[in-house]
């Protein structure tokens, strides 16, 4: 295997594993904020190592450059969407989850 | 070698998003749907970046980049439109 091939399959797996990670909190935690928390930061991460497995693949061309750019673009939106979710179900009135509702999950 | 670790690595983001699909139909709260829509389309922007590299056809880049704007406004759309008057962001 050349260094590259090892780079490009590392960045990947990194990919796939904080995706995974974000999947897992956006099923097992109990209520919207902790789910858009945990699925904006992981999902943000994954994208981009993915996405740095893509340039490092297409090597020094212009569509390194628009992987860039739209690596950069996901870094933007993603929490900003995120964020505007959360706010949307504050105004809305979901209460955030606290200790004392128990395990909450599928209800709360 | 490449093409086989960029396309694994698609399939298996692939079989996540089905996996995030749940929280999609059992909610509970509109939100909830739409930031696992969010995800979703993340991960499809993902997949199409990827399966460009392994295949080796850069077009695709274009309609991953038209991807990721379409569901950065549908996020941001929707969540305004579940709230009154819309301060969302």
């Amino acid at each position: 295997m050349t260094p590259l091939e090892v780079a490009v399959s590392v960045l990947v797996a990194a990919g796939v594993f904080f995706v995974f990670v974000g999947a897992v909190g956006l099923i097992r935690l109990p209520d919207v904020y902790t789910r858009a928390h945990a699925s904006s930061k992981a999902d943000t991460l994954g994208a981009g190592f993915a996405l740095a497995a893509v340039m490092l693949s297409f090597g020094f061309s212009s569509q390194a450059v628009k992987t860039a750019v739209l690596l950069i673009f996901v870094y933007v939106s993603s929490p900003t969407a995120a964020h505007a979710i959360s706010r949307a179900a504050y105004r809305s009135g979901v209460e955030p989850w606290t200790a004392g509702d128990g395990d909450g999950g599928e209800e709360g | 070698m490449i093409d086989g670790a960029l396309m694994y690595g698609a399939a298996a983001i692939a079989a996540l998003a089905v996996v995030v699909m749940y929280r999609v139909v059992k909610g509970p709260t509109m939100q909830d749907r739409i930031v696992a829509i969010n995800v979703i389309g993340t991960s499809t922007v993902v997949i199409i970046a990827l399966v460009a590299a392994a295949l080796d056809q850069p077009e695709y880049l274009d309609i991953a980049l038209v991807y990721a704007l379409l569901n950065f406004v549908l996020s941001i759309a929707v969540a305004k439109f579940t709230v009154d008057r819309g301060e969302v962001l």
